[in-house]
């Protein structure tokens, strides 16, 4: 069986205290729950402690329910962890897909992109994030 | 009637890479016929779901991919095939929330908001076939079946 890159795990970079995570194109099952394996076990067993994690999503043409289910469960894993998670990036598509699918992914703090979801770890205290977002940058309103 | 404009191709479904295979055919299929972002990005969403359901709960299967014509407009058929257990109460199925995948339980539902055609064929203890046709025009779709 050949293995295309897809298969290869997600790059996990540290940028400060911050883990980046950018996803692209085309994600297989076993690559989204090795992520969320590798940023877990990263922010509960170091080297160094972990301020945020950013998933950034622009690269991204399908979120289906599987991966968004993931997605949710790596910033609920986080949280518990007492770290903090932004998904960045979402395309228009994919939020509009998203929301007829019924899947709104509550408890998932969004930012429009990346240097928007760095300034939001950095800017807010830690205990305001995972609840109810009260910060400028938060784009989502109930419609 | 909907003419094929092709021979219908056919694609295995039987592990997490076929998956990816199925998007990755579906978004193409679908630009070349000139669906547009969204519509596009829809239907590609709604093939995934439909295709973990036929891996997941229909032990595998495949997918029949089939490019319409009628008239000007052009459409994309999808049907996915498995030989598996069957559904064995559909509206129960069809209801947000309901999984024994252990998903979300959006799939069956969620697809069907997805498209604007959605027939489901089931047979307990002979499996499952769902099929989608979506038409690429510039009008934005009807909601059918969205509440």
């Amino acid at each position: 069986m050949t293995r295309s890159p897809a298969t290869r795990p997600v790059p996990v970079l540290a940028l400060g205290d911050v883990l980046l995570v950018t996803l692209q194109g085309e994600l297989r099952d076993e690559a989204a729950e090795q992520l969320r394996y590798d940023i877990v076990r990263r922010i509960g067993a170091g080297p160094s402690p972990v301020g945020g994690v950013v998933i950034d999503v622009s690269g991204v043409e399908t979120v289906d329910s599987f991966l968004g289910r993931v997605l949710a469960e790596i910033a609920g894993s986080a949280r518990l962890l007492a770290t903090r998670t932004v998904l960045s990036g979402m395309r228009p598509a994919v939020a509009i897909t998203l929301v007829e699918l019924g899947l709104m992914l509550p408890g998932l703090v969004t930012a429009l992109d990346v240097e928007s979801a760095l300034s939001l770890l950095k800017d807010t205290p830690s205990q305001t994030l995972p609840g109810h977002p009260a910060h400028p940058a938060f784009t989502e309103e109930g419609a | 009637m909907h003419d094929p404009l092709s021979p219908t191709t056919r694609l295995p479904i039987d592990s997490d890479a076929d998956l990816s295979r199925v998007r990755q055919r579906v978004r193409q299929a679908a630009a070349d016929l000139g669906f547009r972002l969204v519509p596009q990005t829809k239907l590609v969403t709604a093939a995934s779901e439909l295709a973990r359901n036929t891996l997941v709960h229909g032990g595998g299967g495949h997918m029949e991919m089939t490019l319409l014509g009628d008239g000007a407009r052009r459409g994309l058929r999808l049907s996915f095939v498995d030989t598996g257990p069957g559904i064995p109460d559909v509206e129960r199925a069809m209801t947000d929330g309901y999984s024994t995948g252990g998903g979300l339980g959006l799939g069956l539902g969620g697809a069907r908001r997805l498209v604007r055609e959605f027939a489901l064929d089931t047979r307990p203890g002979r499996g499952t076939t769902v099929t989608i046709t979506d038409w690429a025009t510039g009008l934005p779709s009807p909601r059918t079946g969205a509440s």
